[in-house]
């Protein structure tokens, strides 16, 4: 539990403290889907209670996502768990599974609550605090998806006809083209830890099976009872200390990986949202240079436009360097804490198998009275 | 001369024992002289210093006229004294390929039956793991085999009584015509057949209880020894797994470096810790390997045990046979004597059908018989001394065995905590930035 509570900056200042938790199954006749206990404590004044109690299902989640974007389109909204897992293996209920997307909510909902904007997003507010019926009703109101898409969908179109964002400012095609190479390489890291976590439980299951051998062999070694007693005692303790190690890397370095990864579609989609903005305010501007006659009308129109794609840039400038401090902070903690892992784990060993030795040579001096030395 | 360390496995890998020759089994572990009665001086290994120093690939035809590719090992001997008096003098040496130790061994087998022969480096490479080469050509296999043969032959050398063998002398020092030297003594012929031993192991009836309990040791230490071989391997194999990938992350972290401003530095030197640590497992590895050579020795060891317990059970087999013969003998001496008939034989009863013998022949036939049983007893109590002969100077080198290896086992054992030691202080810095 302590690990929720690991978040940087300030704890102080902070004001809002949210738990995801106790996943529970319910079965309909429709369908059968888990809920989460999503816990808030907060002393803000906007909040009418100080604590809040609710729960919530994955589809509530997305929609929440989903009018944070809406609200700030170029805000950098954090990624939510995937709906499935492409594994094949990992049945969809499965404890992993569960505990794995707990987590991945836990963490989405208080970079929500850490974010200087989205912090104060009344739709947070509501999910955070109503009960269930409270937020059916709430959801069936405001703006409904159809009509911005239909915004969306024609200025894409008209993005595309362009072929791509002209006027593009330089830093987003910056980070557009980072993002690129980012992406790869999370991928690839990603891939890297799966792999060791796979080599690592390996190499645990073999210890497992190699420690015992040395106690069976006690039995028809009577001389050698202390030494292979000796021996088996430090692989079984290896042994616990390899589970230890491999617990560190699923818990601390897995999920920011994965995270980050998500983040890449997420940041796709921010850029790709911004350069729609321009491009509607970059529509006007041609029809209006086309449209020769009708030069007044549109002023009012182009103005709030080049506000509004100002106002995009700044914040996604913004937010992407907060991003940036962030994603630095957090890859440096997970993979320290992976390292700081792997030390202890061969100082373990090396405590252990020293032990064991000082005990042999003690041994060995006092029967070796009768050995002659050179 | 720069030579690779090549200690016999018996001795502890990392153990400083500051002597010029290794030669830890027998000669310094037996208290009481053994009644094979040789003094510990007079074993070969104190006066002469014995190395495998060099394997070299060859070509050559073999018997059949075909090319083929062996590889040929280097034998250097040095008489002590001319060490310890500063001067340097150079080896004799010679040329041996593993057909020939696989030649000596059988010949030793065959003339000691009731020593424990030491073994020999496995034939091929077995409880590989899946970076290990299982090719005997692999310089890592004949690089281990060397050390394997030089501690064959140091073995041999410390055996208060094999190190006297004049053939084990030749073949450290006469390079030409040993091959027919060996051959001439005619051992092949002495070898018991197979099918005998079994056969014998399959009907003795009273075996020695020693010996049977140690036949079933043997077979416990081959099983658990095996056993252990096996897992060793999979466990090596996974552990090479586990670093290697590590060293994946080297790569990105340097690529992903190129793009951050302010992590840059620290991503490399991750990267670089990744390369270290991940590099750092070969030579681990590899010197674990010899770990594993030490446990197959003690592996092939089983193996020679087995044997004097099975030519235990043929002399005890032919014991048993040669004195139901004379008992059966002596039976029908007794029969024709008194003219009884207790036993079915076909002569009663072809005497019964076609008339009894007459007197005369009746005596010439007991004469006979009587002659055979003294014979036959005569040759009972020499099999009898031979097998009480037998029993004692196997069961006294079958405790120098046994405190060899306790010894050998339990510092082979050390070595290994000593290597686990040291891989886990290697990682000390493979800290990310």
């Amino acid at each position: 539990m302590l690990n929720q509570y690991k978040f940087e900056d300030e704890p102080e200042l902070r004001d809002l403290f949210i738990t995801v938790d106790d996943p529970e199954s319910h079965i309909t006749a429709i369908e059968t889907f888990i809920t989460y206990r999503v816990v808030t404590k907060t002393s803000r004044g906007e909040f009418d209670s100080s604590e809040y109690e609710v729960r919530r299902r994955y589809q509530d989640f997305l929609w929440l996502k989903r009018r944070l974007e809406e609200a700030h389109p170029t805000l950098i909204i954090p990624p939510l768990p995937e709906k499935f897992i492409m594994k094949g293996m990992v049945e969809r209920f499965s404890d992993e599974f569960i505990e794995t997307r707990r987590k991945a909510l836990h963490k989405f909902l208080n970079r929500i609550a850490e974010h200087p904007t989205l912090t104060f997003n009344e739709d947070f507010k509501i999910f955070l605090t109503a009960q269930a019926w409270e937020l059916s009703s709430h959801k069936k109101q405001g703006p409904g998806l159809f009509s911005r898409m239909g915004q969306t969908v024609r200025a894409v179109a008209s993005s595309v006809r362009g072929g791509g964002v002209k006027n593009r400012p330089d830093m987003f095609t910056d980070i557009n083209d980072y993002m690129e190479t980012f992406n790869q390489k999370i991928n690839l890291l990603d891939k890297i830890s799966q792999r060791i976590y796979k080599e690592e439980r390996g190499y645990y299951c073999e210890m497992k099976e190699y420690g015992p051998i040395h106690t069976l062999w006690c039995a028809s070694e009577e001389d050698l009872v202390d030494s292979l007693k000796g021996v088996a005692s430090c692989i079984d303790k290896c042994c616990k200390a390899t589970e230890n190690r491999m617990a560190g890397l699923s818990e601390n370095l897995l999920p920011v990986l994965h995270e980050y990864i998500l983040y890449s579609e997420v940041l796709t989609g921010v850029l790709k949202r911004r350069d729609q903005i321009q491009a509607e305010l970059d529509s006007k501007v041609d029809a209006l240079s086309n449209k020769k006659a009708e030069k007044d009308l549109p002023t009012e129109e182009i103005g709030n436009l080049e506000d509004k794609v100002e106002c995009a840039n700044n914040a996604l400038k913004a937010d992407w360097d907060r991003w940036k401090q962030n994603m630095q902070h957090d890859m440096k903690t997970a993979f320290l804490s992976v390292a700081e892992n792997n030390i202890h784990y061969y100082e373990q060993c090396l405590a252990t198998w020293e032990s064991f030795l000082t005990c042999q040579t003690v041994d060995l001096h006092l029967g070796e009275d009768s050995e002659e030395k050179p | 001369m720069e030579r690779p360390e090549a200690e016999p496995l018996g001795a502890s890998h990392s153990c400083q024992t500051g002597e010029a020759e290794p030669g830890t089994g027998p000669a310094e572990e037996e208290p009481g002289g053994a009644a094979a009665g040789t003094m510990m001086e007079d074993c070969l290994s104190k006066k002469i210093e014995i190395t495998v120093s060099e394997a070299e690939k060859r070509t050559g035809r073999n018997a059949m006229n075909m090319q083929e590719t062996y590889t040929a090992y280097l034998i250097e001997t040095r008489a002590v004294e001319s060490q310890t008096e500063g001067q340097c003098s150079p080896p004799d040496s010679l040329w041996r390929r593993y057909s020939e130790f696989e030649l000596l061994r059988n010949y030793l087998l065959v003339n000691y039956p009731h020593i424990v022969v030491p073994p020999l480096p496995e034939k091929r490479a077995e409880f590989v793991w899946h970076k290990l080469s299982a090719d005997n050509m692999d310089p890592d296999f004949v690089e281990r085999r060397r050390i394997g043969l030089e501690n064959f032959l140091i073995r041999v050398a410390s055996h208060p009584i094999i190190c006297q063998d004049k053939i084990f002398y030749s073949f450290l020092t006469q390079e030409g015509g040993w091959k027919e030297m060996v051959n001439e003594t005619g051992f092949q012929l002495k070898a018991d057949s197979r099918l005998k031993a079994l056969n014998a192991t399959f009907r003795v009836k009273n075996p020695d209880k020693r010996f049977t309990e140690l036949k079933h040791y043997s077979d416990e230490l081959q099983s658990v020894i095996s056993h252990l071989l096996r897992v060793r391997a999979r466990v090596a194999d996974r552990l090479y797994g586990v670093y290697k990938v590590h060293g994946n992350y080297g790569r990105v972290f340097s690529e992903w470096s190129a793009i951050e401003k302010e992590m840059g530095d620290g991503l490399q030197s991750a990267g670089h810790h990744m390369d270290v640590y991940a590099g750092s497992i070969d030579d681990i590895l590899e010197e674990e390997e010899h770990y594993a050579d030490q446990l197959k020795e003690y592996l092939f060891y089983a193996e020679a045990l087995r044997a004097v317990c099975r030519k235990h059970e043929l002399m005890q087999y032919d014991l048993e046979i040669a004195a139901q013969d004379l008992a059966s003998k002596k039976q029908q001496c007794e029969e024709l004597a008194t003219g009884t008939l207790r036993t079915f034989s076909l002569k009663g009863m072809t005497s019964k059908l076609f008339g009894q013998e007459t007197p005369e022949q009746r005596e010439g036939k007991i004469k006979v018989l009587e002659e055979q049983i003294h014979e036959g007893e005569e040759q009972l109590k020499s099999k009898n001394v031979e097998s009480r002969e037998f029993v004692k100077s196997a069961w006294t080198d079958i405790e120098r065995f046994k405190e060899q290896k306790n010894h050998d086992l339990k510092e082979a054992l050390i070595s290994y905590a000593v290597m686990q030691i040291s891989m886990c202080k290697k990682v000390g810095f493979a800290s990310d930035g």
